[in-house]
């Protein structure tokens, strides 16, 4: 386990939350106007995302879904490649072929992000497996949601898992949302923790908002995963502030829960905190003007980005 | 040359890759049961027997694949891959294409299917074209124990994902093998019966109707080429065009059901770019568009006869006589 975070890195990590919100904010306003496709962002979740990417080395590899923004640019990702990919150009990390969607990273050890939901459930057992039979040293976090404990499955991936003992760390972002429709019309109970135990998982749950719980949980999770070889279920309690996608009214969103969750706001949290702690009025703007001054050379980088050749259409289909 | 067994064959070309290549591994519901000489060769890691839960075999085998491990999946009965349809079709097809070639997936899914052990419908079920439909997979159906051992070999040694799959009749069948180590390419058709007449295309058990077909059609001087596509996906266009162009004629014959089966895509190819040269229409001969039934009875019925494949030549020939063929083609 690594020790608590110093105050510079706690202001990192709310650089972090801030590029994502921004970012994602960033590509609401283009698909607002039409000038981007529609997207899934993560806004409200950014807490849940960083604070496991933060706990993670670099040899660990990561797949994630269709709100996987945080966790790309939590891991380094160039916001200028992603904006490229989501503007369908050249550059963008898969050459303008995902979209806002699927983006993977095999550079920063995102690997294959998949958008059905439940998807990245299924592949993470194999890629854990490549680690293990190879003897490389990380281990695999697999970002889902509420919704992809839905799915089927998610019980086969845990029980095989369990059941090979293979060294994945399964983050499910309970965002109390699925698409359209709110999880208590979904299941029981209010947490997919419990389901890990029934299958041989250990898991906890972790309040997704607050990033520095998140990361001593996930720090204690990957802990366990490492010594014990085990995989390990880390539930986030958050919640998905704007719609499934974007642009989205929300209509169907309960206002007062809405409004609760919004006192609730991660960044504001951790700017309160950090304040706390001793980080100073100007230290905060500096913050947000360094954010602010990347995504806007990201989104210019993007748009000048050129679009692919139509004979991009055929390649990349067979290796 | 040794004479093997379909089922001799693959269990030769599984035990020499494994032993070729340590990337390679094995598993699958019974795997390691079954497989009682792999296991003991290349142990418990690498020949593994998995929960009943295709879903993730296949995940399993499409993460591993992207990762660095050459998977072989056995599915066993062709139905059960409609449980495994996302990680093939979404991940395995898609994902190289969608990341922009970031990653390739290595991997065979085998699963048997066909007539011949009155299972129904829920293990029997001609699903290759399916995936044949799917872009980024590639399709192997063959129908002899050297082209089972040869395909297989290449399959696990392509960096493609591969539908390897398996016609359960032929299993005790029995042929000769080389003696040395021989591949087989993946998209490589063969001509088994030359003819001049009249093309017979075709894979699997119905190879054996078509040869046995052109042997009949032989007595009544009507010479019959058969060829056996062996790969479905990438499909060898250039020997089926060649053959159509040279005998004019061609007849497909498959146990698939019919409606946008495999004959249907040669079927188009023929029409699209060896149109000026026929001199009759294509024709199928086809499985039903129905389920598979039990009844051996049933199950005979359904799987096209040489009787039918005969009289389909026989009827291609009628279209064009009295004028002989080859003076047809040249006016």
């Amino acid at each position: 386990m690594k020790e608590a975070p110093t105050l510079a890195r706690r202001q990192t990590l709310l650089e972090q939350m801030l590029l994502i919100r921004s970012y994602e904010l960033q590509l609401v306003a283009l698909a607002s106007k039409q000038a981007a496709p529609g997207t899934c962002t993560s806004i409200g979740q950014e807490a849940a995302g960083v604070g496991v990417v933060a706990a993670l080395e670099d040899t660990d590899l990561i797949l994630s879904n269709h709100r996987s923004a945080g966790h790309l640019l939590a891991r380094g990702a160039d916001p200028g490649r992603m904006l490229a990919e989501v503007l369908g150009r050249r550059d963008g990390y898969c050459k303008g072929k995902s979209g806002s969607l699927h983006i993977s990273a095999r550079e920063l050890g995102v690997v294959l992000t998949s958008t059905i939901v439940g998807g990245e459930l299924s592949l993470a057992t194999g890629v854990a497996l490549s680690q293990k039979m190879l003897s490389r040293p990380g281990i695999v976090a697999c970002f889902f949601g509420d919704g992809a404990a839905g799915e089927g499955i998610f019980h086969e991936s845990l029980n095989l898992a369990a059941v090979w003992r293979l060294p994945i760390l399964y983050v499910c972002e309970n965002n109390e949302w699925q698409a359209f429709v709110h999880r208590r019309e979904t299941m029981t109970g209010e947490r997919i923790a419990p389901r890990a135990n029934a299958l041989g998982v250990e898991s906890a749950t972790v309040d997704g908002n607050d990033v520095d719980a998140v990361y001593a949980a996930a720090d204690a999770a990957i802990a366990q995963i490492r010594s014990s070889g085990k995989p390990f279920l880390l539930e986030t309690s958050t919640y998905r502030l704007r719609g499934h996608f974007e642009p989205d009214d929300q209509s169907y969103v309960d206002a007062t829960e809405l409004a609760a969750w919004r006192a609730r706001d991660p960044l504001e949290l951790y700017r309160r905190r950090l304040t706390e702690y001793g980080a100073t009025t100007a230290e905060l703007a500096a913050i947000e003007s360094r954010v602010a001054s990347r995504l806007e050379a990201a989104l210019a980088f993007a748009q000048a980005s050129p679009m692919p050749e139509a004979a991009e259409l055929h390649t990349d289909v067979y290796a | 040359m040794t004479t093997i067994t379909v089922h001799e064959a693959i269990s030769r070309a599984l035990a020499e890759e494994l032993r070729r290549d340590a990337r390679v591994l094995m598993f699958g519901e019974g795997v390691a049961t079954k497989r009682p000489d792999l296991l003991a060769e290349f142990g418990a890691a690498r020949v593994r027997n998995t929960p009943l839960a295709e879903a993730i075999i296949t995940g399993t085998a499409v993460g591993a694949a992207a990762s660095g491990l050459r998977p072989v999946v056995d599915l066993l009965f062709a139905p059960f891959l409609c449980y495994a349809m996302d990680s093939l079709i979404n991940s395995a097809g898609k994902l190289r294409y969608l990341s922009g070639g970031q990653f390739e997936f290595p991997l065979v899914a085998m699963a048997m299917t066909g007539t011949g052990w009155s299972v129904g419908a829920q293990h029997n079920h001609n699903i290759e074209a399916w995936f044949a439909h799917a872009p980024g997979l590639k399709v192997v159906m063959p129908s002899t124990p050297a082209d089972f051992m040869g395909l297989l070999k290449s399959a696990i040694r392509d960096d493609n994902p591969v539908m390897f799959m398996v016609d359960l009749a032929l299993l005790h069948e029995t042929g000769d093998v080389p003696d040395i180590e021989t591949l087989v390419p993946l998209g490589q058709a063969a001509v088994v019966r030359p003819g001049s007449d009249v093309t017979l295309v075709s894979y699997a058990k119905t190879v054996r109707v078509c040869v046995q077909a052109a042997e009949k059609l032989a007595s009544d001087g009507i010479a019959a080429e058969v060829i056996d596509l062996r790969t479905i996906k990438p499909l060898d266009t250039a020997t089926v065009l060649a053959s159509a162009r040279r005998t004019g004629r061609v007849v497909i014959v498959h146990e698939a059901s019919r409606t946008c089966g495999v004959g249907a895509e040669i079927a188009a190819l023929v029409a699209e770019h060896a149109f000026d040269d026929l001199m009759a229409p294509v024709q199928r001969i086809t499985g039903p568009d129905a389920p598979a039934p039990a009844s051996h009875a049933l199950e005979q019925a359904f799987v096209p006869s040489i009787d039918r494949v005969v009289e389909a030549c026989r009827r291609q020939w009628k279209l064009t006589a009295p004028v002989a063929p080859r003076t047809l083609r040249r006016a």
